[in-house]
């Protein structure tokens, strides 16, 4: 028995690690430095109907144990990601997960639609929590109403089950993530990044060009533990965590608070071979804990 | 190919004002291919400083699988690692980029090697390289003021050296076009790393020449995964962008839009 493997809508997990979205581009840049079969999924760049070029630079900044970053969603849009980017992965033995953005409804409704027919894509995860752009991202997971519309949308032209990203910049992400599932979501991944800001010390000024940024790296961690907790004990649907995760050990706090699966993001920057070492030391972190099968974990601080 | 590699430090010296030159020995130094590639440095071993920080090599050694980073401490993650000492460690990842192509100038030729404070220090490995081949080397070097100037004799060493600063108190005063336009407009090729505004005025300069310039941008990842350090480019290319760590630092002059 796999006892790192997990079953979820769409996805069968050989281990319940992937690179999160928007840290790992449509890895292509780590797949020479290791093979990407050994993950449990990818989770790959926001893909867009049209090409978006993203912000200005600078696009990021380091803070306290973190990093700010507004990329904006730069993609090389649909049809490339369909003709070029999916293509290519698919010569390794890993479901793809697409992060699908877009300015209104319909983009995200269209890009949906035709990605989840990609025969790599297992499942979609829906950005409505991008903070980084003007149109669109997080406009869309802020409002309970307009998330579950959006959801509802999307899930009706999808090949492929449909995970919903949620902000951790809403007053309570309880009703989000209720509001999702009514919309049909198979599932959830939280938590995108926290709006921030770093000055210069000099001017006073902004660092990052687009004035705010999001927040990641280890300093939310506790934010993700508390929020994934919350959410997990409300909604009949699977999590999908994310947030801070450096090691093997944020995975099992991850999934001690409510995640089925984990994902790992800013990691990748600081160590490219961060997901497989993470997945090379779970067995031995189960053992200490005396724990036959990861999933046995899932909830843990709750139940 | 790109290695993480925990290497070991071999030296560390203060050479200028807050400028520290640090030699690191370790597998990674044989996978470097070309002068002008950089690494991508830890600075501390918990989380608080999570990033890496770009630094360009100043010198390979291959017989003794060391190289050597020149920077200057200015935040808390350079000053960090300034504190590093002999037989310590430091994880770097690299080699990263495509760095300066010497085969640009053909030997017997002359090429005008232009930098600007902290973007001095790989055009010194490049220097070295050039030389080796029979390219005559003339160097222009900007710095703020005296107290930051470094590396001047190794580079003398190689070939004609022009100092530039900008209060004048070493060298010429002014900036590093101010040399520029009293030297001979017979040479070959350029290469030039620095400030935004310096390569900008470089590139204007010497726009009929053939020249290739060495960029800097606050990086993610550095590999080219992350879209952290992305530039504009201009008609001349298909793109409409690129991104420093993976497509350059270094491009042909005229690729990038300054």
């Amino acid at each position: 028995m796999n006892r790192l493997a997990v079953e979820l809508p769409g996805l069968t997990l050989k281990n319940p690690i992937m690179p999160a979205s928007g840290c790992f581009g449509f890895g292509q840049e780590y797949g020479k430095m290791y093979d990407l079969s050994e993950l449990g999924a990818i989770m790959i760049k926001a893909t867009t109907l049209e090409p978006r070029l993203g912000n200005p630079t600078p696009r990021v900044a380091e803070t306290p144990s973190g990093m700010l970053n507004a990329i904006g969603l730069q993609n090389p849009g649909l049809e490339h990601v369909m003709a070029n980017e999916l293509p290519w992965l698919e010569k390794f033995d890993v479901p793809i997960i697409t992060n699908v953005a877009g300015s209104e409804t319909a983009d995200y409704v269209e890009v949906a639609r035709v990605i989840s027919t990609a025969s790599n894509v297992h499942a979609l995860e829906l950005n409505i929590s991008c903070p980084n752009v003007k149109e669109g991202g997080i406009t869309f997971g802020t409002d309970p109403v307009v998330a579950e519309e959006l959801t509802r949308a999307v899930k009706a032209v999808s090949s492929v089950p449909v995970y919903v990203k949620l902000s951790p910049n809403v007053t309570d992400v309880k009703e989000i993530a209720l509001a999702v599932e009514r919309g049909g979501a198979d599932g959830i991944t939280m938590i995108n990044t926290l709006l921030g800001m770093r000055l210069d010390e000099k001017t006073g000024k902004p660092i990052i060009a687009n004035v705010t940024g999001g927040l990641s790296g280890p300093a939310v961690k506790p934010v993700a533990l508390k929020m994934i907790y919350e959410v997990s004990q409300i909604v009949n649907i699977p999590i999908i965590g994310m947030g801070g995760v450096m090691n093997a050990q944020d995975v099992i706090d991850m999934m001690s608070a409510g995640a089925s699966a984990v994902a790992v993001g800013t990691a990748n920057f600081v160590d490219p071979f961060v997901c497989p070492n993470i997945i090379k030391e779970l067995p031995a972190k189960l053992d200490a804990l005396g724990v036959e099968h990861i999933s046995e974990l899932v909830g843990r601080s709750y139940k | 190919m790109i290695l993480q590699d925990v290497m070991t430090v071999t030296s560390q010296k203060e050479i200028a004002r807050n400028i520290f030159e640090m030699k690191l020995q370790g597998d990674l130094v044989s996978e470097i291919t070309s002068p002008g590639q950089f690494v991508h440095v830890r600075v501390s071993d918990g989380f608080d400083m999570l990033l890496r920080r770009p630094i360009s090599v100043a010198e390979i050694n291959h017989m003794k699988k060391e190289l050597t980073i020149i920077y200057r401490a200015e935040g808390d993650g350079t000053r960090n690692l300034s504190k590093k000492a002999e037989g310590d460690q430091v994880n770097v990842l690299g080699p990263l980029g495509n760095g300066f192509p010497i085969e640009e100038t053909k030997a017997g030729e002359t090429a005008y090697l232009i930098g600007g404070g902290i973007g001095v220090p790989p055009l010194y490995e490049l220097s070295k390289q050039l030389t080796a081949k029979g390219v005559k080397c003339v160097h222009i070097l900007g710095f703020q003021s005296e107290d930051v100037v470094f590396y001047e004799k190794e580079f003398n060493a190689l070939g004609d050296t022009h100092i530039v600063t900008v209060d004048g108190t070493r060298g010429t005063a002014g900036f590093v076009t101010n040399v520029m336009s009293q030297l001979s407009d017979d040479f070959a090729t350029y290469y030039s790393c620095g400030p935004m505004p310096m390569l900008k005025a470089v590139q204007e300069m010497y726009r009929e020449k053939k020249g290739f310039l060495s960029f800097e941008e606050r990086m993610g990842c550095g590999v080219g995964a992350c879209f952290a350090c992305v530039c504009r480019t201009t008609e001349k290319v298909e793109a409409d962008y690129i991104k420093v760590c993976s497509d350059g630092p270094v491009f042909p002059a005229g690729v990038v839009a300054l």
